[in-house]
């Protein structure tokens, strides 16, 4: 079996296989990751850096996106619920 | 063959802004556009409805739209947002001119009033320190003009505007207007084509000046007014190939506008690294905060711009049943729906409410 790590998605703590990426974890965890100014749920759509739809607060620093950032331990993720 | 009171060849900000007068007067309105609406300079826009104070016939001219504008403060489609401008001081010979510049607005109607440095920081706090001061005109607005136009034309359109979308106007012709597809329009045309003016009445010179933005990601609450540079209309009015000023918008999603630049003699839409580079160094020196911000996009566009830096609002004196109304450089949103009901005043033969005679087309013809 894989190593796990975890981290914590909105003060909930989630596990993911090493290597994954937060956009993973984020979707393990079942939460929205952000909200178009209308108030929608965004979530990811490229998965590759590209379509901006999956940003999150990853360590404090606003506007991450997601699928590019490597999960690592103990990270903390703020999504827009 | 199409006939019509008036066909508006052009649908940015101030061809549909006459449309949508022409048809609440009760014209049969024809509209060509062969791109999207308000997808010119329009889209390209900042969007903020400012007085200038260094031409007269501009000030008046802004000053009666921005009362117009108050017919959409309540769109929402128009995002309207009152967040008034602060223009900023940095050296003490800007500040002494704030009073001289707020007698000139309030000559024209404009309420400005000058605020000192520990105001500016209450107001502003990210601006960076050692600013003298500035001048607040709390009642200025910014808008999105793109959705603007578009809301426009629909008002045109439901007063009966027929929307030749997708069709461009490849010739004037002696009865109106020659389309892409080989049909002609005839009647009484305006001519709002912005920068292209140049391609149906040569005999009207028109320069593109090229400017860059930059849009942030949603940081709310960061800046809360408008912000320039007093050195702004330096940059806006000389006439340097290249210039750049500090101005930067709160958007009402958070988000934040970065402007501007402004560029004679460049015709590529690419981003131009140097020049956005110089104008976010610009931007840096009084918001220091921006470095740490998340830029989303870059983009540019091209402000038509007539010699004399005022737009041609009026009839075109060599040619019977045609009217022009291009021009309007960097004040194009501000000043669209004034240019509309003064042009269709004209047309209809009644007194406008500001003196036209400073934009009549008949100064720059050749
Ligand atoms: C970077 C930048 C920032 C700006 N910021 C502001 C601001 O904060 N406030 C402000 O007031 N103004 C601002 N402006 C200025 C403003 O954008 C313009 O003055 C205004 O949009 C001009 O509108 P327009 O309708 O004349 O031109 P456009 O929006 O360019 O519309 C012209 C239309 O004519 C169409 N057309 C061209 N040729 C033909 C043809 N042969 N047949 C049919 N249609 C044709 C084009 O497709 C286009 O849609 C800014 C401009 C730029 C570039
Ligand atoms: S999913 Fe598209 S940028 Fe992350």
């Amino acid at each position: 079996m894989s190593a796990k790590l975890w981290l914590w998605v909105n003060q909930v703590a989630v596990d993911v296989p090493a290597g994954a990426n937060v956009a993973a974890a984020v979707a393990r965890a079942g939460a929205h990751f952000r909200r178009s100014c209308g108030g929608e749920p965004r979530a990811p759509l490229c998965g590759m850096g590209v379509c901006f739809e999956c940003r999150v607060e990853i360590d404090g620093v606003a506007h991450r996106r997601a699928c590019l950032v490597p999960a690592r331990e103990g990270m903390r993720v703020r999504c827009d619920d | 063959m199409a006939a019509y009171d008036l066909i508006v060849i052009g649908a940015g900000i101030v061809g549909t802004a006459c449309a949508e007068r022409a048809a609440a007067e009760g014209l049969r309105v024809a509209v060509v556009e062969p791109g999207p609406v308000g997808g010119g300079a329009t889209a390209a826009a900042m969007g903020h409805l400012v007085a200038m104070d260094d031409d007269p016939a501009e000030l008046a001219l802004s000053r009666y739209s921005l009362q117009l504008w108050q017919r959409y403060a309540g769109l929402a489609d128009a995002e309207f947002s009152r967040c008034g401008t602060l223009w900023v001081a940095r050296t003490a010979r800007e500040y002494d001119g704030i009073a001289a510049k707020i007698a000139r607005l309030a000559a024209a109607g404009v309420q400005a009033r000058q605020i000192d440095a520990e105001e500016l920081y209450r107001l502003e706090p990210a601006l960076a320190p050692g600013l003298r001061g500035g001048m607040l005109v709390a009642d200025e607005a910014v808008v999105y003009p793109p959705r603007v136009a578009l809301h426009l034309l629909e008002r045109a359109r439901a007063g009966g505007a027929d929307c030749r979308l997708g069709r461009r106007a490849s010739a004037l012709s002696a009865r109106g207007v020659r389309l892409d597809d080989g049909s002609e329009l005839t009647g009484p045309v305006l001519v709002a084509t912005g920068c292209a003016l140049p391609e149906l009445l040569p005999q009207l010179p028109m320069r593109a000046r090229k400017g860059h933005l930059v849009i942030t990601e949603r940081y709310p609450g960061r800046v809360r007014h408008q912000l320039l540079e007093l050195g702004y209309a330096d940059s806006a009015h000389g006439d340097a190939d290249s210039s750049v000023a500090f101005n930067v918008q709160p958007r009402p999603t958070g988000q934040l506008l970065i402007g501007s630049s402004r560029e004679f003699g460049v015709e590529g839409r690419e981003v131009s690294w140097p020049m956005l580079q110089r104008m976010l160094e610009r931007a840096f020196e009084y918001l220091p905060m921006l470095r740490e911000l998340q830029a989303l996009r870059v983009w540019t566009g091209f402000r038509p711009t007539t010699p004399d830096g005022r737009p041609y609002i009026g009839a075109v004196a060599d040619r019977a049943h045609t009217w022009v109304a291009a021009g309007h450089e960097g004040l194009g949103v501000t000043t669209a729906l004034g240019t509309a009901q003064l042009l269709i005043d004209q047309m209809l033969g009644r007194a406008p409410q500001v003196d036209m005679a400073p934009f009549s087309p008949a100064r720059s013809l050749r």
